[in-house]
């Protein structure tokens, strides 16, 4: 079920250039999987922004945006205490229920990095450690990577152009890695490497994608997606589907 | 007590308030948000002939004033639309429901109508003749009294249900349109559809849907929609149901007022989930505050003013 209610912000600060992190106060109890996204009335603009969750508890939720266009312009320069209203429940979510006795690994790339964040938590607190593979232009674009290391999870850093960590795509610190199952959240060039990685490893995936969106619960048919099993609705039927399953 | 209930022909409504088509999925995926039972009506997803994904994407944006929508008529086809969306809403909904209809030859409209007219109990055949977001077809057909009127007769031809008309408002005559339509015998109109727009970055120049041109809709488009079932209202004896930026109760009556029997809402569900219900809600509140005690009494009341 979704929930449409009003939030709070406690806090909203600049990782990087252009990421920020905003803290909402509110009802969380809609949100289920790590991966699922809310979805944003902004003043002055008519869609609403799908932003994917980061973390949550059960008094405050916590997202982790690009500034990309006018929308989220707007949203940099929100501060606390400002009431929002949001969308709450939206998306499938990661699919982290059968992981006992796996090696997985999370891969996020740069906008992407924030949901799987989520995912490690949870999988932490089922007592599954996977590996971290982070990817970023730079070192001055990379940001979260010392909270996921405060989970106690390995983390490898992959930059384009070399100034942290692995220099290359995170295929370059996936390529020596043992895996047997990945989750990943990142541009579609980052996903098809990251697929095309998986067969040769023979592991099984989950994929979540991105797309602008209509309304994010189902009703428009804005962010459809072609996969094996027929079109999909990439906000009800995803975000995040099965290596199985989509065309890439 | 309010009375809200309006009479399409011989189709009534408790209230007059329903989802457009291509705003509402096939509507059972709404009942997440509230009881779709109270809405008058539900207008369900366009249907064709055979499936479709539609256009490439991105095919949605915003532009502050309403939405860009470049959808493209995707859906599963008619066979699969009868054989499970159908039922799917059916489980959480009893009321009236319109099938709307498109197509790429009249061939292809008598088909799917027939389809839906023979093999369901729908209430209502709405024929989409004014898509702008696919090329052959879809608005060709409304931007042409003649051929808009064959359309139109050889769906009438072929089907029992009653046939409604969805108007292009990408004309620079609808009154030609709908007085075609009428002659050809349709039982009803729809106007209007989207309006061909655009929406560019500014920091790129870059169009921000994958066919450059689209459907544009949402609040700014009402004074436009108004303007159309006023002039249509005027010049043919069919009930109207008027859509164009309805978001309030307000638009509602104001849509009235000019000639609608009933209103659609669009691009509004997309930003408010609950705006039907908001409104259906709202419209006692100022049939109060207006002094109306039955709402289908100001069905084409503005005309006393002219």
């Amino acid at each position: 079920m979704y929930k449409n209610d009003i939030y709070t912000i406690k806090s909203n600060i600049k990782l990087t250039n252009d990421i920020y992190k905003m803290v909402l106060e509110g009802d969380t109890s809609f949100i289920t999987a790590p991966g699922q996204f809310v979805n944003i009335q902004l003043d002055g603009f008519y869609l609403r922004r799908p932003i994917s969750i980061s973390s949550w508890n059960d008094k405050d939720f916590t997202i982790i945006y690009k500034v990309v266009g006018s929308g989220t312009k707007a949203m940099a320069t929100y501060e606390a205490g400002k009431k929002l209203d949001i969308l709450t429940g939206l998306g499938n979510g990661f699919d982290v229920s059968d992981m006992a006795g796996r090696k997985p690994v999370l891969i996020g790339g740069g906008v992407g990095v924030p949901p799987m964040y989520g995912v490690a938590e949870t999988m932490v607190k089922n007592g599954v450690k996977p590996l971290i593979v982070l990817g970023f232009n730079d070192e001055a674009g990379a940001f979260y990577q010392d909270e996921f290391k405060a989970l106690g999870l390995d983390v490898y850093v992959t930059t384009v152009d070399g100034s942290l960590g692995i220099k290359g795509f995170v295929t370059d610190a996936l390529k020596d890695m043992d895996y047997d199952t990945y989750l990943c959240c990142g541009p579609k060039p980052m996903l098809k490497a990251v697929y095309d990685m998986g067969k040769i490893k023979g592991a099984e995936g989950q994929l979540s994608f991105e797309e602008h969106m209509g309304c994010g619960f189902g009703a428009c048919m804005g962010c459809s997606c072609k996969t094996i099993t027929g079109n999909k609705r990439i906000c009800t039927d995803g975000p995040v589907f099965k290596s199985s399953e989509v065309i890439l | 007590m309010k009375d809200l209930s309006v009479k399409l022909g011989n189709v009534e409504l408790k209230n007059p308030v329903i989802p457009a088509s291509g705003t509402f999925g096939f509507g059972y995926e709404m009942a997440k948000f509230y009881d779709i039972n109270k809405l008058g009506a539900i207008s369900l997803k366009g249907t064709t002939k055979d499936a479709r994904f539609g256009n490439p994407t991105p095919r949605i944006a915003d532009c502050r004033e309403g939405v860009l929508n470049a959808i493209g008529l995707q859906n599963p086809g008619v066979e699969k639309v009868i054989a499970n969306e159908l039922p799917k809403l059916k489980e959480v909904y009893n009321g009236v429901r319109i099938a709307n209809i498109s197509g790429f030859s009249i061939e292809e409209y008598v088909y799917t109508a027939n389809e839906f007219d023979k093999k369901t109990d729908v209430d209502i055949l709405e024929i989409n003749i004014s898509c702008p977001n696919v090329k052959h077809g879809g608005m060709a057909f409304g931007t042409n009294p003649d051929q808009a009127a064959a359309v139109c007769k050889a769906v009438k031809d072929a089907c029992d249900k009653p046939v409604y008309m969805k108007l292009s408002p990408n004309v620079t005559d609808i009154v030609a349109i709908a007085k075609a339509c009428a002659d050809a015998g349709a039982d009803g109109l729809v106007l209007i559809n989207t309006m061909l727009g655009m929406v560019v970055n500014p920091r790129t120049g870059r169009p921000a849907v994958s066919t450059v041109t689209a459907g544009f809709s949402g609040p700014a488009v009402k004074p436009v929609a108004l303007r159309m079932v006023y002039q249509v209202a005027g010049a043919v004896d069919l009930p109207i149901i008027g859509v164009g930026g309805v978001a309030t109760a307000d638009d509602v009556i104001e849509m009235m007022s000019v000639g609608a029997t009933a209103v659609q809402v669009g691009a509004q569900n997309l930003v408010d989930p609950y705006a039907c219900s908001k409104i259906i809600d709202d419209l006692p509140v100022k049939m109060e505050e207006y002094g109306i005690d039955k709402l289908s009494d100001i069905i084409g009341r503005t005309r006393s003013f002219i």
